[in-house]
């Protein structure tokens, strides 16, 4: 059974993401997995507006209060050593409860340590990034902050990443 | 994040999404991607769930392997219990700053048409 992507929106906006007029864009970028999984060095990215409370600042709400036609395009790192308690949740579109209690539920780093552990994966990187995934205009994420992602995880020898969108 | 996964793959890291709109990663066209019927703010499941967060894991492996070329979407067949109450659980305790706005805009369109009787449509 496919999947019904609106689901769990409510009737009037689902209609109008379903309304959206969207254009593929071809070719769609390839790059053939480069070693067996077990070799891979992962990174992990996720939409879910997750900061290190003690040592980065929020993503910028107040901003999108002012105007809520724009969503803050900026990302923050969470590093491979990143315990629970650390983890802060600034997303206006979200309940955070499930990620404050287990944020593995959005960004796995547990689960992927325990694949490192048990040999399942090479390696999971030192970082892994957030973003904050409403973004209604997503033109600084193309041009400017997933091509810094994406040279960050190069020179960390990132061979694969594990994306959950929120 | 279809846009995050076009760049990443494009400086040539290979990738994998879990979203629960699959229907925007195969309109846009993304590289790879497992749906999953979680509602948002749970790509991997249930909060302390780790079987579960493992299986979902497991199948985006599978398919970042097994993928046979550009613009594989899979879904994945897991269900999400108590379907109602979670249409509400999922979303913030106070609507976001679009909602609230869209909201009150057409609460104003609503008033402006009741006081005005040629903007009715019928």
């Amino acid at each position: 059974m496919p999947i019904d992507s609106f689901r769990w929106l409510p009737g009037a906006i689902g209609a109008y993401y379903r309304g959206l007029p969207l254009q593929k864009v071809e070719p769609i970028p390839w790059t053939p997995l480069a070693k067996p999984i077990e070799e891979c060095r992962f990174a992990l990215v996720t939409t879910a507006g997750l900061y290190m409370k003690d040592r980065d600042p929020s993503f910028d709400l107040d901003g999108e209060r002012r105007n809520p036609f724009w969503g803050d395009p900026t990302y923050r790192v969470i590093p491979r050593e990143a315990r629970q308690e650390q983890i802060g949740v600034a997303h206006l579109h979200i309940n955070p409860a499930d990620l404050l209690a287990d944020v593995n539920v959005a960004l796995p780093v547990q689960r992927f340590l325990e694949m490192e552990a048990a040999g399942k994966i090479g390696s999971l990187a030192p970082s892994s990034y957030s973003f904050m995934g409403y973004q209604p205009d997503n033109s600084e994420w193309e041009k400017r902050y997933a091509p810094e992602v994406a040279r960050r995880m190069k020179e960390e020898g990132v061979d694969a990443a594990f994306l959950t969108p929120t | 994040m279809p846009v995050l996964a076009r760049v990443i793959e494009a400086v040539g890291i290979s990738t994998v999404i879990v979203t629960p709109m699959p229907y925007f990663a195969e309109a846009l066209g993304v590289p790879r991607a497992v749906g999953v019927a979680f509602p948002f703010g749970h790509p991997l499941g249930h909060a302390g769930d780790r079987d579960e967060q493992m299986k979902v894991i497991g199948d985006g492996l599978r398919v970042l392997r097994e993928a046979p070329g550009p613009g594989t979407v899979e879904h994945l067949p897991y269900e999400w219990p108590d379907f109602e109450r979670w249409k509400r659980e999922w979303q913030p305790a106070e609507p976001s700053p679009i909602v609230a706005l869209l909201r009150e805009r057409m609460r104003a369109q609503a008033e402006e048409r009741r006081a005005d009787p040629s903007l009715r449509s019928e």
